[in-house]
């Protein structure tokens, strides 16, 4: 986005670590990670299980404070969670199960009290139409199946138009054929709204096919590898030569910690080690 | 010398492909209602209705062979002692005073439990309160409260609403408690993203996500509260002349009017199902039912 560099970044992670606390140690989740988020940005958070990138889209979204290092939004720091962050978790049940599609996207809206509920009623509409719910806005959440639910909890924070939308696994409970579906619908979607994605996965496929830039990070505590371009690929490059060598040498940046160029000698022109 | 197949005869054989044209559907409705016996009896009021006939049936059947009004009277003739009774207008005016008297202890003690568990979520020493309190209090049978709170309160409707509360507030609380502690984190979290804190948090994520586990709380509130307030009255019987149902029991019993003092029963019981099924089914069909939190 070159039109776009001048400014500074919206989010900056500046030399973050945390730390799980139990009652008898504390646990460093990541050690000293650090990148900027851009305007527009789908930034992907990649890594096995472990490398903490769940735990740092929590601490951006507020939940958890940093033992050291510190988050700014637009230079502010981060202290809390607020509706300025909002995040469509993994799990179904982040939809209350009292309220309708509807309310449910209104909620946020009317509990952080950034409209009245009649302009509310308006946006959760139009959002509701965005990701094709209009027949079952007044259904309830178990009525749903689970790619329904998430498409809820993604219109739900679209409809907030959040500085930035977190996303931690949003579609590892769906099954494969409705995750590609979700995976379609979310860049159908940036590329009519232009928000701004920190997106946690496990899936290298997935990482490169949602965003523009990818972080890699190693497990036990969690650091930063390198941070990758993929703004060249999408669904449709999925079974690509390049896209099958980028494949690869994500796989290398994440398992041979030390050696990741082994049987890939391709030049690595967007890469910085951390 | 194994007797295993050669290779080439364990490989399944390559079978021609296939693609079908699709059957046609018969042409016959794909829903058939039950016959009108099958949903008489899938309606919980005919069977809950059925079984309340055989008691009473059981009820009269071994009254009969009892044979001893003054210990055991009939059905037949506590139906008759109630229906005198309340066109007397008398049973009416004791079940008035009973549910006035629980209305207001029930209503003492929901509002108590409600303010412990939502100082519990807030603090950790809120918390140690509630858990504290609750172990020493919620064994402790309200009847036992009474001596001290006729001390304190007087002979009359304080009394009763302070034995009431105790009686309410340390179940309700503990179910309530319980409920808030199982509403998933990922609700929590949602809840806590949109900037919801407090009491607006409590009220919009706690209370709903736990409303099975409140409703059960208010269920056994609701059994205790009735059975300390008629037990309440056969102890220290009426204040100032206004007794309410355990009075009337009691009252019927010295005077050996056993019918009557079957019809009084039969007034709690029926209040007892009343609630239960008519307040309370209907809460859990807007509410927990709707939303799919229990079947």
């Amino acid at each position: 986005m070159p039109s776009l560099a001048a400014e500074p970044p919206l989010l900056e992670v500046a030399g973050v670590s945390l730390e799980y606390r139990t009652d008898e140690r504390v646990v460093r989740a990541t050690h000293r990670v650090s990148f900027d988020v851009w305007r527009a940005d789908r930034f992907v958070l990649l890594g096995a299980s472990g490398c903490g990138k769940s735990t740092l889209l929590k601490a951006v979204a507020g939940f958890v404070p940093p033992a050291e290092g510190e988050i700014r939004i637009e230079g502010r720091r981060v202290e809390r969670p607020g509706p300025d962050r909002i995040v469509v978790f993994q799990e179904f049940d982040q939809l209350p199960p009292w309220k309708t599609v509807e309310e449910n996207v209104m909620f946020p809206l009317l509990a952080s009290r950034t409209l009245r509920r009649r302009e509310a009623a308006e946006r959760a509409r139009h959002v509701i139409e965005k990701v094709g719910l209009t027949p079952f806005a007044r259904a309830y959440p178990h009525t749903l199946s689970g790619g329904m639910k998430q498409r809820v909890a993604i219109a739900r924070a679209l409809a907030m138009e959040p500085r930035v939308l977190l996303m931690d696994e949003p579609f590892a409970a769906l099954d494969a054929l409705t995750r590609r579906r979700m995976q379609e619908e979310l860049l159908a979607l940036w590329d009519d709204v232009r928000f701004t994605l920190l997106f946690v996965t496990h899936s290298i496929e997935e990482a490169l096919v949602v965003g523009n830039r990818i972080a890699i990070l190693t497990p036990h505590p969690g650091r930063l590898r390198a941070e990758v371009n993929s703004h060249e690929f999408d669904l449709r490059s999925q079974g690509s030569p390049e896209f099958q060598q980028a494949t690869r040498r994500i796989h290398g940046l994440l398992f041979d910690s030390d050696d990741a160029s082994g049987d890939e000698p391709a030049p690595r022109p967007a890469l910085r080690t951390a | 010398m194994p007797t295993l197949h050669p290779l080439h005869a364990r490989t399944p054989p390559v079978r021609p492909e296939a693609e079908h044209a699709l059957e046609p559907l018969p042409d016959r409705p794909t829903e058939v209602p039950l016959p009108w016996s099958a949903r008489l009896w899938n309606r919980d009021a005919v069977r809950r209705a059925v079984i309340l006939a055989a008691v009473a049936l059981l009820w009269e059947l071994a009254a009969r062979w009892q044979d001893n009004d003054l210990m055991f009277p009939t059905f037949g003739q506590a139906v008759r002692a109630l229906v005198a009774g309340m066109a007397s207008g008398e049973l009416v005016a004791k079940a008035g005073i009973s549910l006035s008297v629980l209305l207001q202890g029930y209503g003492a003690g929901v509002l108590g439990a409600f303010a412990l568990t939502t100082l519990a979520v807030g603090t950790r020493l809120g918390r140690d309160l509630l858990t504290t309190l609750t172990a020493m209090f919620n064994p402790l049978p309200p009847i036992a409260l009474l001596p001290l709170a006729l001390l304190w309160f007087g002979l009359g409707r304080g009394s009763l609403v302070f034995v009431l509360m105790h009686s309410v507030m340390w179940p309700l609380a503990v179910n309530t408690y319980a409920g808030f502690q199982a509403v998933p984190a990922t609700l929590r979290m949602a809840g806590r993203n949109y900037g919801l804190v407090g009491v607006r948090y409590v009220l919009q994520i706690l209370v709903p996500a736990a409303l099975p586990a409140i409703l059960a709380g208010l269920k056994v509130g609701w059994a205790f509260a009735w059975r300390t307030l008629i037990a309440a009255e056969l102890v220290f019987g009426a204040s100032s002349g206004k007794g309410g149902l355990g009075w009337y029991i009691f009252q019927n019993r010295n005077e050996l009017q056993t019918d009557r003092v079957f019809a009084g029963l039969v007034v709690v019981i029926l209040i007892g199902l009343l609630v239960e099924g008519l307040v309370f089914q209907a809460l859990e069909r807007v509410t927990v039912r709707r939303w799919g939190l229990q079947r």
